[in-house]
């Protein structure tokens, strides 16, 4: 997966959704980071290690470890795949292609020192620093053991010492850091009877690796595990056959691990400089929306009483119209009324005398 | 200041970044009250 | 408001009941247990109580506990972001249960993180100590901090009305507007970075679920979550307690079952769609045919397809009984999901006898925690104004 991707992804994946304009999430994408100049690693030649587990036991005594269950002359150990823990630095493992495999190889197993670690990026104390001597160093007095550098590590390196309730520490190799800086070299290099461990600088390590392969092209494969892997690790391998048959990812990639979580983090200061404009913004509609909303309906009201005044007064004044005729009428009628009487009554004034005149 | 690996740069400029959030969200309360603070409702 | 509704919000003083009751009796069993247990994770180390080890240095208590815990808990910052940022008023008695639920809910999580991490009292030193600034979990760490402390504030006006502190009470809800929007900020951030988390194990974790878009996953789902929390949580607040509820209450829940079903039908549908889209992108469809394949399809089709079409089907035909199975339904699949990323599909490249699998004491104490949660939430909803509107208070709304 390119980077580019990765970053526009985790950028994406913050925003939650829109609010995507080009070249936000720029952060250090065209820098490049070489590493420290002249910083130390470790050649490990899995070709000329004999599983004599030597190297176990210097880095048991230069750490100080506690005691192993089995002792270090102990190669029954070797009849399983065992991984470091909270009391071992490093293990040495035998990869047999078959059961009845005569030529088993060797590999010694301890941090990679990466160039980029996994481990300090995603530590929330910055527990996990890259020396410049080459070594990834371990602080003890911040560590809160949230155990997330466990989950990191693509190598599947540091252990965690469960067992204790107070001060529960990470544990990992340390490449001796103390040791390198007095001078001195690796325990496990020290003690490496065959020189299946190189202590050098990491570039001219590199040279003679390529160098070995190039001279013994039948005997090595042609790749030098940690050159790219995870952006580059300070502990270097050479292997006679492919490196998955002895107990190596080569689905690693070459990406260093500060790069998976670089976009996401790039996508941060973009949510908190954005989300509160956008946000307001929704705020200020929704809200002008509610008061439209409100102006319309008090409008609606006002509208309504006018009109129902207006229909009052249409009404009154019809009924006044109304109240006038019926008074005309009743007047009219009245009028009749009296003109009837009237007429009703020189009628009945007429017949009397008209009576009144036959009797006579 | 040189750095020279990814780590060193990120520790460096994600920590600057933590501060201007800070700033932001600080800043854009008060400049959300003075934007505001004459409207009628 | 009606005669009747104030009469319904008077003060109410525990009936005179027995003690043992079932509920009693039960929290009392669990709080008893994880009492013991949390004195052999203090005094014997993480090794006398889990099954964690070197390969599987996270298990339950930051699957359930962090991951699920934090997702179940989006309900506070969704509902409170309808209500006041969308101006959907007619949600507004959901607010409160919302916040309280994610207030408890943030609390917890953190009480969690306690027995987890090896050295507790140092659960400062990100932010005093030493500044890791490239670890998405120090965002994390920070975002949950802020956040606990927003959702308390949040919170604190029912409290404050329950102890009469008008004045207190008064000032806290003027700040409504800005507390809703750093919650909001706070959730996108932490939300999407619990997922991102898992970013920097591409190598160890399965590649259906790895995913560039990991954030955007956690963000999104913790939106289903946060609506199906308030849908279930309402549902069982209805049923135990709907003698502290108002007529309000009463009335806006209907309404906000169906809008909330409703929404997390929709939610649901488009999480279902960059889920297919994440395969895509990184061309995944063949695992589709291995166990792990299935069992990510069990994930996909039962616990994301199934529930958005159950939730639609609910809120059309205004099914109530449907929408409440489907939150519970919904809530499980989210937790399924966390603890795929977490442990099911994380180390899938070890051997089957190598898998972590919890032990006792692990359950047992992330029982203790959620049990807390209950306990602290009927204790508060018995007595503040959280599924009614304080009698003081009314009209404000
Ligand atoms: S091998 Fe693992 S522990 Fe060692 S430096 Fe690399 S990431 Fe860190
Ligand atoms: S366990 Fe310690 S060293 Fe590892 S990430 Fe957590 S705080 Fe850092
Ligand atoms: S470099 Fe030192 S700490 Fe690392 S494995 Fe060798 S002896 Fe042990």
């Amino acid at each position: 997966m390119s980077v580019s991707r990765r970053k526009f992804l985790g950028w994406l994946g913050a925003a939650g959704a829109g609010v995507i304009s080009g070249g936000t999430a720029k952060a250090a994408s065209n820098k490049h980071f070489k590493g420290y100049p002249d910083s130390m690693g470790v050649l490990h030649d899995t070709t000329l290690c004999v599983g004599c587990r030597s190297c176990e036991a210097a880095c048991n005594k230069v750490n100080a470890l506690p005691a192993p269950k089995q002792d270090f002359t102990d190669t029954t150990v070797l009849e399983r795949k065992r991984r470091t823990d909270s009391s071992a630095f490093t293990v040495v493992n035998r990869f047999k292609q078959s059961e009845s495999d005569k030529q088993p190889v060797f590999v010694k197993k301890q941090c990679n020192h990466c160039l980029e670690p996994a481990c300090a990026s995603v530590c929330f104390v910055g527990a996990f620093k890259k020396s410049p001597e080459g070594a990834v160093t371990y602080d003890e007095s911040v560590c809160v053991g949230c155990r997330y550098c466990m989950i990191a590590c693509p190598f599947e390196i540091p252990a965690y010492e469960y067992d204790k309730a107070l001060t529960p520490r990470v544990v990992k190799c340390t490449m001796c850091h103390p040791r390198v800086l007095e001078g001195k070299l690796p325990g496990c290099v020290e003690e490496c009877p065959t020189e299946a461990l190189l202590f050098g600088e990491r570039n001219k390590l590199i040279k003679a690796a390529r160098k070995r392969i190039a001279r013994f092209p039948e005997r090595y494969v042609d790749h030098i595990y940690g050159e790219n892997e995870m952006g580059g690790t300070s502990w270097l391998y050479l292997s006679a056959r492919s490196y998955e048959q002895i107990g190596m990812r080569e689905d690693l990639g070459v990406t260093p691990a500060p790069k998976f979580t670089e976009g996401i983090l790039s996508a941060v200061p973009i949510v908190a400089g954005l989300w509160p404009v956008l946000l307001t913004g929704i705020y200020a509609v929704s809200k002008r929306k509610d008061k439209v909303a409100q102006e319309e309906q008090s409008q609606a009201v006002a509208e309504a009483v006018t009109q129902a005044e207006s229909q009052a007064e249409v009404k009154l004044k019809k009924a006044l119209v109304l109240a006038k005729k019926e008074k005309e009428m009743a007047v009219k009628k009245e009028a009749r009324k009296a003109l009837e009487k009237a007429a009703k009554a020189q009628k009945a004034a007429e017949k009397k005398a008209q009576e009144e005149a036959t009797e006579k | 200041m040189e750095f020279y690996t990814l780590q060193e740069f990120l520790t460096y400029t994600k920590g600057i970044a933590y501060l201007l959030i800070a700033a932001i969200l600080v800043s854009v309360t008060g400049f959300w009250l003075f934007l505001t603070d004459r409207d009628e409702d | 408001m009606s005669d009747e509704a104030v009469l319904n919000t008077k003060p109410i003083t525990p009936p005179a009941q027995s003690l043992y009751t079932p509920f009693n009796v039960i929290a009392g069993i669990i709080l008893i247990v994880g009492f013991i247990i949390t004195i052999r994770r203090f005094t014997g180390g993480l090794d006398a109580v889990t099954n964690l080890n070197d390969n599987y240095p996270w298990g339950i208590w930051i699957g359930f506990d962090l991951l699920a815990g934090v997702a179940l808990a989006a309900g506070g910052f969704v509902t409170s972001a309808a209500v006041y940022i969308f101006g959907m008023k007619r949600y507004h008695s959901a607010v409160r249960p919302a916040i309280l639920t994610g207030f408890l809910g943030y609390a917890l999580v953190v009480i969690a993180l306690h027995y987890d991490v090896g050295r507790p009292w140092r659960l400062p030193y990100p932010f005093i100590a030493q500044q890791g600034t490239t670890s998405i979990l120090f965002e994390v760490a920070a975002c949950v901090a802020l956040y606990l402390t927003v959702l308390f504030i949040e919170f604190s006006p029912a409290a404050m009305e329950w102890l009469g502190l008008r004045r207190a009470r008064n000032i806290v809800v003027k700040l409504t507007m800005l507390l809703t929007i750093f919650g909001v900020i706070l959730s996108t951030l932490h939300q999407s970075s619990l997922g991102a988390m898992f970013l920097m194990a591409p190598s160890k974790l399965h590649p259906l679920w790895y995913s560039s878009y990991l954030p955007v996953y956690f963000f999104i789902s913790s939106i289903i979550a946060g609506l199906s929390m308030v849908i279930f949580e309402s549902s069982l607040s209805h049923r135990y307690f709907a003698h502290k509820m108002d007529e309000a209450h009463l009335n806006e829940k209907e309404g906000i079952a169906f809008g909330f079903a409703k929404a997390a039908a929709l939610v649901l549908f488009g999480y279902f769609a960059i889920k297919v889209v994440g395969i895509a992108m990184d061309n995944n469809w063949h695992y589709l045919t291995t166990s792990y394949g299935t069992w990510f399809l069990v994930e996909m089709l039962g616990f994301v397809a199934l529930p958005c079409f159950l939730y639609a089907v609910g809120a059309r035909e205004k099914n109530l009984n449907l929408i409440k199975w489907t939150s519970a339904l919904t809530v499980f699949g989210i937790v399924l999901n966390r603890l795929n990323i977490c442990l099911i599909a994380y180390n899938y490249h070890l051997p089957a006898d190598e898998k972590y699998v919890p032990h006792w004491m692990e359950i047992a104490i992330s029982l203790f925690i959620v049990t807390l949660g209950v306990v602290a939430f009927r204790f508060i909803v018995t007595r503040m104004p959280i599924l009614y509107a304080h009698p003081d208070y009314q009209d404000e709304h």
